[in-house]
């Protein structure tokens, strides 16, 4: 028997907010998250803008041997998770007695590492890291972390699957839950922010150079970006059965219906038509929908010359060219691993109040992306289904489709 | 370092690494239950040493430690080794 799966919790700790009335707000009104940091200056990045967001206390919440092996992706991966467990009513005491999941997308822990090293290399002695770094310093922290604090006794893994791990986090959630085999899966997906985490990224030439106010550097699908904006924070997304959701009245986001999946074979860091349009279709098919059915697709769109002209370019021949897209990446930069999920609790964000939030800094269409329809500016609108694009360095691609629930 | 000074010395930076109010830091006190220690925090509790005296026990040092009085003689011991 299959199942139903719904979204029963979200939170967001991201430079568009660091609660979920906050990125709201940001979503509504097209307000940038992105700086201009000074440390990456100095520290020989040829770009130096950057989403942002602050450090959390976690003092309040959590015990001295909780928090010890915690460093930014968990800290942040806290937060968001925090603000869901408490949006779907859940607490420690309820996940201890029943089998509830975990499956955070993250795929580095480069600032972590760093220190860790930098303390080895200056004592010269290893136990004098102290017994918190290890924790730290693997990719799985935010899984190790989680299901130790709130007691997690399902599944328990991490995806690493570069700027779509969040989204292919969501998509293996639902698929153990749609099969039976959870209940209840914590997702999500978690991107460190600091100069040692993006460095080798920046060296690409891949980041925005543009010398402009930082909010404005950001500008997916529009003819003159130069190139992304790297971000962070965590987001979380708690997913569960319908039977389980309805059984203890859970608030209901959204119901998943797709999950599509690619991989390119290709390139290691250039996009591909193909594989795109390989997932969209499939996720279509999944959910066993038209392209007239999707009513908002939340691009993938980094703001890189080619990247985004080959998503347009899948877009148009999967989608057609009416339906509506946005990526919020123009205003928040590239959240990389944790993307696929917050762009999911921006969109549920938009389905639940009724509105597009912009694409904010596209002034003109380029040849692919004047085939497709992007919305400028804040619109009003409902949405009953949407669709979320991710694809990341290696090829690998992901699309979600997600819908009001109803009985 | 006289007993006093480790005595002061040290119930500082216990109660502070190991978020203990420092009056429950009395010297014929049980440590591992007062500092609420697993195993990985003996690798803390060696890093906090090492931090604040300069000196750096090992493992098998704490095997027979009980009271907080053990832990200053020890402490004692290796400062005036």
């Amino acid at each position: 028997m299959e199942h139903r799966v719904v979204i029963t919790g979200i939170g967001a700790y991201s430079c568009l907010g660091e609660n979920l009335d906050t990125v709201l707000e940001s979503l509504r009104l097209g307000r940038s998250g992105v700086i201009y940091d000074e440390q990456r200056k100095d520290f020989g990045y040829r770009s130096c803008f950057t989403g942002m967001v602050a450090e959390p206390d976690l003092n309040p919440f959590l015990s001295r041997r909780q928090r010890i092996g915690m460093h930014q992706p968990a800290r942040f991966a806290f937060m968001s998770t925090k603000e869901a467990m408490e949006g779907s009513g859940l607490d420690a005491d309820f996940l201890d007695k029943t089998e509830t999941g975990i499956i955070f997308g993250n795929d580095s822990t480069a600032g972590a590492v760093v220190e860790t090293v930098d303390k080895v290399r200056t004592k010269k002695n290893t136990t004098l890291i102290g017994s918190g770094d290890i924790f730290q310093n693997m990719n799985s922290t935010v899984n190790m972390n989680l299901s130790t604090i709130y007691k997690l006794k399902g599944m328990n893994f991490t995806i690493s699957a570069a700027c779509s791990s969040g989204s292919h986090s969501i998509g293996m959630g639902y698929l153990l839950i749609k099969q039976g085999l959870q209940e209840r899966v914590v997702c999500g997906g978690a991107q460190e922010i600091n100069v040692f985490a993006m460095a080798s990224f920046d060296g690409l030439g891949a980041f925005s150079v543009r010398d402009a106010d930082p909010s404005m550097a950001s500008r997916p699908f529009d003819r003159d970006r130069d190139g992304l904006v790297p971000s962070g924070g965590a987001a979380t997304v708690i997913i569960e059965s319908l039977e389980s959701a309805l059984k203890r009245n859970a608030p209901i986001y959204g119901e998943i219906v797709g999950f599509g999946f690619s991989s390119n074979g290709d390139h290691i860091s250039n996009p591909n038509f193909d594989g795109q349009f390989r997932s969209l279709n499939m996720a279509l098919k999944q959910a066993n929908l038209t392209p007239d059915d999707i009513d908002y697709v939340n691009a993938h769109a980094t703001s890189t010359p080619i990247g985004d002209s080959t998503e347009a370019q899948a877009i148009f021949n999967a989608l057609g060219s009416k339906v509506p897209v946005s990526s919020t990446k123009s205003m928040t930069g590239h959240e990389c691993w944790m993307a696929g999920a917050s762009e999911i609790v921006y969109s549920l964000l938009m389905m639940n109040n009724d509105f597009i939030a912009p694409n904010i800094n596209f002034e003109n269409p380029d040849e692919d992306s004047k085939k497709i329809n992007i919305i400028p500016s804040y619109k009003e609108q409902n949405i009953d289904c949407f669709l979320s694009n991710s694809f990341g360095f290696g090829g690998t691609n992901s699309s979600l489709i997600i819908k009001k629930y109803k009985k | 370092m006289k007993r006093e000074d480790i005595i002061l010395t040290t119930k500082q930076f216990l109660s502070e690494e190991f978020e203990v109010d420092s009056a429950l830091i009395l010297p014929d006190n049980n440590l591992q239950q007062t500092l609420d220690l697993d195993s990985l925090d003996y690798v803390d509790l060696v890093v906090v040493i090492e931090e604040n005296l300069g000196i750096k026990p090992t493992a098998d040092d704490f095997k027979t430690i009980e009271t907080f009085n053990d832990f200053y003689d020890l402490v004692e011991q290796r400062l005036n080794a």
